[in-house]
């Protein structure tokens, strides 16, 4: 635990440039600790990955960080300013974006709707309710270019609700991405996907990571190795280990804690 | 399969065959004075419209108000007073009760709007108690007996409303653009985030939206168009009285709504039209009005929880796929 409360500050004076991180994050549910102590620095252009059992307290990290939850105690601050206690339609306002571990899309929504929802808001469109629909059109567009990146482009007038499984998950990704996000959060963005879904995932991650800081969850060690830059081990709502892939992989507490309990 | 039916709705895509039924609907409207009482005609249309502000809440947010008949109610005050006291125009009266209604909105959906579900009705009910004992007491409602004999007046001045014919189509003016008013809402860039609210309010958050401001935005754009409907009600009536305050009418305009189909244009106005009429026979029946509408009720959550329109809608299908 030491090791990991001296690593993260010591990253951030070396490392990349950080663009949202926390302190002493701590979250009690009525004098359980589900969060305690947790400190974590997210850099640009890197994909940070938070890894850990069942109940372990990753969605609620998720939840902290993007103020769905009001942390206990602690700290957070997206470029040096603190956020700790803007709410949460605000901090996405500010560039912290997540994606939820049960896939989030307006189901009822045509695929291109959902991503143009996202784009509405900053023209200010959000409020207008006394124009036509139909001055959305000038966002499709740029929803097009984001459902092509994903390939989902052919399904633009589909109910959302009538996808797969995985292309929910990748509308929901576009959907994001289409605020454009300084920190992108992802909660098991590839949780129950088959293999080729879990490759066009990788990659669609990778190109975003590209110009922004990405945090995600995720159980499937090879895309974490894969993918990520920077791990951090969560178990019981504490740091275990936090490193790269190579360093948190050969901690003896992580093999123990989570390798042993996951891997059989 | 209701909701599938809305988003083809609110896509705006009006074919030729809405138009034309459009079109039918209005020239109804414009010949019905000389078939049925222009008074009977004139009720149902207030009610129809106080059922479509209610639906812009219930149907196209998500939020279940128990208090509407403040907006109501209230509204025919104000307007009865500016017309009867002030001797306003009855344009102006009606204006001041939509204004009225939009700040009593305000009021309510501040203090409701942070809750979810049932304590939200009951926080709207609990406000609307407040402002009925309100009315029972302030002196300008004159208590029981309620502000009586407001003049119709004349509209702009120089048409008067006295004339049976000249207020009804005055009504069904208003009626029209409080209607269209809830469509173009509905189907606007604003509604395409009501939308989404309702589908999925964390996702609508964490894509920056501060739903408690739009959630409050509607709350009060229905309010005032509820008012709207309650200040013509004065006019037409000629009277405001607590009835229209009471919860007994926030309860009913959602019974018309459900009766009628939420979610839907028209489902309100088939509900509205449906109740007032049944009141009307019952009312020289002698059969209990509260037993009547408590089966409707009864029957709507029951067996068709579309309400009348959502289930013709549902059963359309190939129609709803082609277009
Ligand atoms: N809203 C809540 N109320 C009470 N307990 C909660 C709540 N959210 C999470 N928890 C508890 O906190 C712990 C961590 O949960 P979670 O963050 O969902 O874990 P993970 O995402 O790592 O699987 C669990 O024991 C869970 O039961
Ligand atoms: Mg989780």
């Amino acid at each position: 635990m030491t090791a990991a409360m001296a690593t993260a500050p010591e990253r951030a004076a070396t490392g990349p440039r950080v663009v949202l991180s926390a302190r002493g994050l701590r979250r009690d549910f009525a004098g359980f600790v589900a969060v305690n102590n947790v400190d974590l620095d997210i850099a640009h252009g890197t994909i940070h990955a938070l890894i850990g059992p069942n109940g372990a307290g990753k969605t609620t990290v998720f939840n902290l960080l993007t103020k769905f939850l009001a942390p206990t105690s602690g700290t957070i601050t997206l470029l040096g300013k603190d956020i700790t206690r803007t709410p949460p339609a605000k901090v996405a306002r500010l560039g912290v974006v997540r994606s939820f571990q049960i896939s989030a899309i307006f189901p009822h929504l045509s695929v291109l709707d959902n991503v143009r929802v996202a784009l509405q808001r900053p023209g200010g469109l959000g409020v207008q309710f006394w124009r036509s629909v139909s001055a959305l059109d000038a966002l499709t567009p740029r929803a097009m270019e984001l459902l092509e990146q994903v390939g989902l482009a052919d399904a633009r007038n589909r109910p959302a609700g009538d996808l797969s499984y995985g292309r929910k998950r990748v509308l929901e990704i576009a959907t994001t991405l289409a605020l454009d996000p300084k920190v992108l959060l992802l909660d098991e963005p590839m949780a129950g996907m088959g293999h080729e879904d879990v490759g066009t995932v990788s990659a669609i991650i990778r190109a975003a990571a590209s110009d922004r800081a990405v945090l995600m969850v995720e159980h499937n060690l090879d895309v974490v190795a894969d993918l990520c830059d920077w791990i951090t081990v969560l178990q019981r709502g504490e740091i275990l280990a936090a490193g790269d892939y190579a360093t948190v992989s050969s901690d003896e507490r992580v093999k123990v804690a989570y390798l042993g309990t996951d891997n059989g | 399969m209701t909701d599938l039916t809305l988003s083809r709705e609110s896509a705006g895509a009006a074919g030729p065959l809405q138009w034309a039924l459009l079109a039918l609907a209005i020239a109804a409207l414009l010949a019905a004075p000389f078939v049925v009482y222009p008074i009977f005609l004139m009720k149902i249309l207030c009610f129809a419209l106080f059922a479509c502000a209610f639906n812009l809440l219930l149907g196209y947010t998500g939020l279940l108000s128990f208090g509407h008949a403040t907006f109501f109610g209230g509204a025919a005050y104000f307007a009865a007073h500016a017309v009867k006291v002030w001797h306003w125009p009855p344009e102006a009266g009606i204006l001041l009760g939509v204004a009225g209604a939009a700040v009593l909105g305000l009021v309510m959906g501040f203090f409701a709007i942070r809750r979810q579900g049932i304590y939200f009705a009951m926080i709207t009910l609990a406000l609307a108690q407040m402002f009925y004992f309100f009315c029972v007491q302030a002196p300008f409602t004159h208590g029981e007996d309620g502000i009586q004999g407001v003049p119709r007046g004349e509209l702009l001045g120089f048409i008067s409303l006295h004339e049976p014919l000249n207020m009804y189509y005055f009504v069904v003016a208003v009626f029209l653009i409080g209607v269209f008013a809830v469509w173009r809402i509905v189907n606007s860039p604003f509604g395409m985030i009501l939308r989404s609210i309702r589908e999925n309010e964390g996702r609508a958050v964490s894509l920056g939206y501060s739903v408690a401001n739009y959630k409050l935005a509607a709350f009060v754009m229905s309010a005032a168009l509820a008012g709207l409907a309650g200040a013509l009600k004065a006019i037409v009536f000629q009277f405001a009285t607590l009835t229209d305050v009471t919860w007994q009418m926030s309860g009913e305009v959602i019974l018309m709504t459900l009766l009628g189909g939420i979610g839907t244009m028209i489902g309100p106005i088939v509900g509205a039209t449906l109740v007032v009429a049944l009141q009307n026979t019952l009312a020289t029946s002698g059969f209990p009005v509260t037993i009547a509408t408590g089966l409707i009720f009864m029957a709507c959550v029951l067996v068709f929880r579309r309400g009348i329109v959502g289930e013709i809608l549902a059963r359309l299908p190939e129609r709803h796929s082609k277009q």
